[in-house]
Formats: structure tokens, sequence, C-alpha cells
């Protein structure tokens, strides 16, 4: 079956090819596509895998979404948005980017800001030195690959020396507005020179109910003393398949800030890969996820310590409801230069029915001998205390569930310092949950 | 208002009230003594519908109504109250709006129309005065990062802007200093009335020199073994239990 789902991406590719030509990066396609073909899926059996079925993507045969004209996603792009925030905004349509949703304005000089399928042109030296970049670019990652042999649309950025772009950048990604299912494969590439600071919104919408195949793939490099903070806002269809990578480099007293955020999709793996290679860098990791219904969310992350004082913090919080399911992998390991570490890792857990399920596995490997390392990681229900607090205060058993599950999950969305962000968030979250708005209450600050 | 019978409980399948009778009429305050392990705070939380205890017997009638089918939150907006002893923190769920929502709640039980923002911020100004509540406690997470001695002078609080008609304040004494003491029983004392019925489950004599009860009732092994005024309450300081229960025993 995987051979036949295998086959059909390399028809699908050279119907892509053959409508580009004379492309620069063909060479990268038929390359990677050769690498896809000889590892193929990732199955159970393999450990990184385990617990992720991708059965049902590599059963469905999606193809390449055609650049053409949709409709009904006006209201979704609205809320995409995110009211009122100041940001340039690059727009993605089933996949393929649309100029005519996109602004950018006023954007400091040097910046590079650009769809990918005019960068790989305009700037092939900077789109190829990423492409070639093995420790950035995962090559165990069969999706990742997959990403690589489709590389077309998606975005470039380079924030050149000491520039600091203070609008976000908001990457929005519509999907499901076709009639017919198919895949996309967005890949950004983002380039902080030294001291150059960004914050980068990565935007999933999807339209109800509409399946479909989301796999993309963002690298990011950051040279010394630079600063980005990523958000990954994650609000797919719940019967589409969406797979994101997300590969780190951070030069000397480099620091991210992630927060990713997970609500949608019908089957769902995001993989953080961070490389801490220079003294004084820094990450932080701050996720979300919740699954209903029969929604399947997996997180797996994996930060390298590669040398001396570096810090990593990562807190990662999931809501399983339903027969909903989560999966939490958090390595880190700690190379055997990188004295004086300091990783601090969480995941707390709230499951609320009885065929909800988590499975959660912080992994931390040491291989120095001077460093401070905690994690931990916690299953459990609300808090009986709590609810009997809130009921003897007259408050209804429902209502209070709602009140205690949103208080637990918004110790996640606390730590976005972007308003807008937040109260979207908020907004959504509490939209999920019953008593939608007596919760909105008791949040209003 | 309150008029327990016979009342047997449990706790994780061990009797703790074994046969239990009280009668409490509004505008009475009525003191609740006993050693540890008499089962005080197992009728506080009878009395309020925690989930874990299970009555096995008797009954306990509100206003006439039967309170053993009654969810907590029934309970709360029909009028009783829990002054807890070990108030919970409850991060992420802000104490103003909890208690909005609590009245609101209570209101809307009583077909009263719901306070709006306003409304129930003056509200709420006036009664805070009663505890001496700093204000910037109101806008924090339920209970989170409070001293114990804000604990329970909050749960006063909130006591005073849901005007229960019966209160049940569980140790509420306990922990607190001397200056801490007198403020929560001023506020106590002034939230009593004809209409309202409070019941002080306590462990030390001390309180009620400062709420003086219309009644004093000595628990002992989940039964009240002997009943009288405040000078019991004196006399149980000076003596101790043994001799009540000698009496009882008798």
């Amino acid at each position: 079956m995987s051979d036949t789902a295998v086959k059909h991406y390399i028809e699908e590719l050279h119907r892509l090819q053959e409508s580009l030509p004379g492309d620069k990066l063909s060479l990268i396609r038929e390359a990677a596509m050769g690498q896809f073909q000889a590892r193929g899926f990732p199955t159970t059996r393999q450990e990184n895998w385990k617990y992720t079925d991708v059965k049902p993507i590599a059963r469905s045969a999606f193809g390449i979404a055609e650049a053409k004209p949709a409709t009904g996603y006006e209201k979704q792009l609205e809320h995409a948005r995110l009211s009122g925030l100041d940001s340039h905004e690059l727009v993605f349509i089933n996949g393929r980017f649309s100029v005519e949703h996109s602004r950018s304005q006023d954007l400091p000089q040097g910046v590079v800001l650009e769809d990918m399928s005019s960068a790989v042109n305009n700037h092939s030296m900077l789109v190829d030195s990423v492409m070639s970049n093995t420790t950035l670019n995962d090559q165990s990652n069969p999706f990742n690959i997959l990403n690589t042999a489709f590389i077309h649309d998606g975005v470039l950025i380079h924030v050149p020396d000491d520039c600091s772009i203070d609008k976000p950048i908001n990457l929005i990604y519509l999907s499901g507005y076709s009639d017919n299912e198919f895949s996309a494969h967005p890949r950004n590439l983002i380039f902080l020179g030294s001291g150059a600071r960004l914050t980068v919104i990565e935007n999933y919408v999807g339209a109800k109910d509409r399946q479909y195949f989301i796999n993309t793939v963002t690298d990011a490099v950051l040279s010394s003393n630079a600063a980005l903070t990523h958000y990954k806002l994650q609000q797919e269809s719940v019967e589409s398949y969406h797979i994101g990578n997300l590969n780190i480099y951070q030069d000397r007293d480099s620091q991210v800030n992630s927060h990713s955020i997970s609500l949608g999709g019908a089957l769902v793996r995001n993989d953080i890969k961070v490389q801490l290679d220079a003294e004084g860098a820094g990450v932080l990791l701050n996720g979300l996820y919740m699954a209903n219904g029969k929604q399947h969310i997996d997180n797996h992350t994996l930060i390298n310590h590669l040398q001396q004082h570096t810090t990593s913090e990562e807190h990662y919080r999931g809501v399983l409801n339903d027969r909903g399911r989560g999966v939490f992998n958090g390595k880190v390991v700690v190379h055997k230069d990188a004295q004086k570490t300091d990783a601090a890792q969480s995941n707390a857990n709230l499951l609320l029915s009885d065929q909800a399920e988590i499975d959660t596995k912080p992994e931390l490997e040491i291989y120095a001998d001077d460093v401070k390392c905690s994690h931990g990681s916690t299953v459990g229900q609300l808090d009986k205390d709590m609810m009997f607090y809130l009921r003897s205060r007259a408050i209804d058993e429902a209502t209070a569930k709602s009140i205690l599950t949103y208080a637990f999950a918004e110790e996640v969305i606390k730590r976005i310092e972007i308003e807008q962000i937040r109260h979207y968030l908020e907004y959504q979250v509490i939209g999920r949950l019953p008593d939608a708005e007596l919760i909105k209450e008791f949040t209003h600050e | 208002m309150l008029d327990i019978k016979n009342l047997h409980a449990s706790v994780d399948g061990k009797e703790i009230l074994k046969g239990l009778d009280l009668m409490v009429n509004a505008g009475e305050v009525h003191a609740i003594m006993g050693p540890n392990g008499s089962g005080k705070s197992t009728l506080a939380n009878v009395l309020a519908g925690r989930d874990a205890y299970e009555i096995t017997g008797g009954s306990i009638l509100f206003e006439g109504k039967d309170l053993s089918e009654m969810e907590p939150e029934i309970r709360a907006r029909e009028g009783i109250f829990m002054a807890f002893q070990y108030p919970v923190e409850i991060p992420g769920v802000n104490n103003i709006y909890m208690l909005k929502a609590a009245l609101n709640a209570i209101r809307e039980h009583r077909n009263e129309p719901p306070l709006d923002a306003m409304e129930f911020l003056r509200l709420v100004k006036e009664k805070t005065k009663i505890v001496n509540l700093r204000d910037d406690l109101l806008n924090r997470s339920v209970n989170e990062g409070f001293s114990g001695g804000e604990k329970k002078r909050n749960e006063i609080f909130q006591m005073a802007v849901l005007e229960p008609k019966l209160a049940i304040l569980d140790e509420t004494d306990s922990g607190l200093d001397i200056d801490a003491l007198k403020t929560v029983a001023e506020g106590v004392n002034s939230l009593r009335s004809r209409d309202r019925a409070i019941i002080l489950v306590t462990h030390y004599q001390r309180l009620l020199n400062y709420i003086v009860p219309d009644q004093v009732h000595v628990l002992s092994d989940g039964k009240i073994i002997k009943s009288g005024h405040r000078e019991l309450a004196l006399q149980l300081e000076e003596k101790g239990y043994d001799w009540v229960k000698e009496e009882a025993a008798a």
C-alpha cells in the first residue's frame, strides 16, 4: 500500500516539474524524491512513530492543489488576520501563494520577504544554502524529505545583521477551499543575521470538515545574538492531516521562543528539532494540544545541547477529551561538550473522559557531568477539591469543568506576549468548551 | 430551618456520624465542638454535599426540603454556604468573576434579575469593608498566593456577598492569629441576622469569646452528646472533653 502511495507522489512530482520549466530547484526535488522512494512512509515499527500511524495519509492519494481561484475562505481569512494586529501578511490558499491577499509594507532596508516560487529565482544562493545544509535539514524524517521533493510554495525571510522587524510576519495557510482533496507542502526558510530580531506566526486554518493533507517544513537559522519568536497556530479541519517540521539552528547567544498550539486536525504530528550549537544559545518551547472527538495529536521535540552554557525550557500541556489521543515525546540530549547546560522540561495532561488517551515520554540523555536538568510529566483528571469548591459556590458541574479545563490551558496561553494572539486563542479554546459565554465572563480582565 | 434527625454518614465505607440530631432555627448561632476525629468536619461536608461523604441513614431537612439528594450547587442556590477549613487555590480562575457567577446563579434560582457589572462592583466594594479584604486580592486567581488569614477572610467576604440563609463555618478560626481572628469574628457578627442561621464548627473555645453562640453542642464519636449555652464552652476549655463523655456514658 505504501508503495502505491510513493508511486503516486512520484507521478505528482513529475506533473509539478513539467509545470515549472527551468525551475532552479528541480535537481533538489528529484534527489529528495529518490530518498523518499528509498525510505517510504514511516511505520509504527519505528520508535519515533510508535504511537502515530500514518497509514491514513499513505492510503489517500492526494494531488497537489491547482493554483486556481478558490471561494468561501473570506471569513476565516479575516479571523486569521488576528483582528487589529499590525503585521506583514502572506496568504496561501490550499497551499498556493495568493498575491492578492498578501500585504507587506515598510519593511526595513535589506529585508527579504518573498514567496518561495519567486525567491528560488531571486535569491537562489540563500535557498540553496539551506537545502544543502544537512545538519539543519532532517534527512531522517520522511515527511521532511517529501516536503523538499515538492518545494515550491512557502516563504523566504532574511533579516540582515542588527535589523529588527517590529511588526510580526503572519503566514496564513487557508486550506480545504477546493472541490478536490489535495496535499500541500509549504516550505518556509528563515535566516536571521547577527543581532537580528523577528516574530513569525504560522497560522493554519481549515475549512470545516474538509479532507486534505498539509505537510509543512520551516527551517530557521539564527546567527549570533539573533532572536526569533515563532508561533504555530494549528486549526486545520478535524478531517484533515497535518504534519509539521520545525528545524532550528542557533548560534552564540541567540534566543528562540516557540509557541505551538494544536487544536485542529484528524491526525497531527508536530516535530520540533533545535540545535543549540554555541555558548549562550537558549530556547523556550511552549505548547498546547487539545484533542476532541477522534483527533490524534502528536508532538515530538528534540533539543540538542551541543555546546556549554546553553539553556532550554519546555512546557507542553494537553487536554484530551472524548476519544481524543495525544502523544508527547520530549527528548533533550546534552552532548559531552555541553557543560553548564540548564534544561527544564514539563508535560502536563488532563484526561477528561475514560476513553481519552495520552502517551507521554520525556527522554533525557546526558553525556556531560556538570549540568542542571529536570523533567516531569503528569497525567490527571480535574481536581476534585477545586470542582467541589466551585460547585459549593452555586456553579453547576458542567460549567465548573469547563472553567477548570480552560484555566489549565490558559497556563500555556498566558506565556504568549502578543495580546491579539492571546485573545484569539482564548476565544478559540473557549469555543471548544461547553458554557463558552460564562467562561468568557471569567477570563475578562 | 435545619432539621437533622438520626444522621448516619460514612467516608470511604467508614462510619463517622452515628445518629446525629440537630435542630437550628433562623437567627440562631450554634457552635459544634469536639475533639479531633469526632466528626465535626464530616458534618460540615455532608451539609455542603461533598461527593465522598455518603449518607447511610437518617434525614436532613433544610426549610422542609430533603438535602440528601440535592447537588452541591443546588444547595448553594437554596441558600447554604460553607466557609472551608482549607480553601483551595484555583489558578487561572478569577476570584471576583467566580463570585459574580455564584451570585447570579443564586439570583436566577430565586427568579431575581442578574446584577450588572456596575451594581456588582458597588456591592463588592461595600462588602470588602466587612473583613478588610485588600482590593488587589479580588482580581487574583481564587485564593492563589493568599496567606492563611487572607483565605479565611475571603471566605467570609464571599459569605457577605452571597448572603446565605445558612452558613457553616468549618474551623474558620484555625490558623489565625488573634488580630485576624478578631477581624473575621467581627465580620461574622455583622452578618448575624434574624433570617440567617450560622453553624460554627470549631476546635477552640476562643472563637466563642468573639462570636457568642446561642447554643453549644459537644460532638463525640459521631453523636451530639451534650448541648448547652455559652458556659458549656468555657467548661470544656477548663476541664476538657472527658467529663462530658463520662457523663454521657453514665
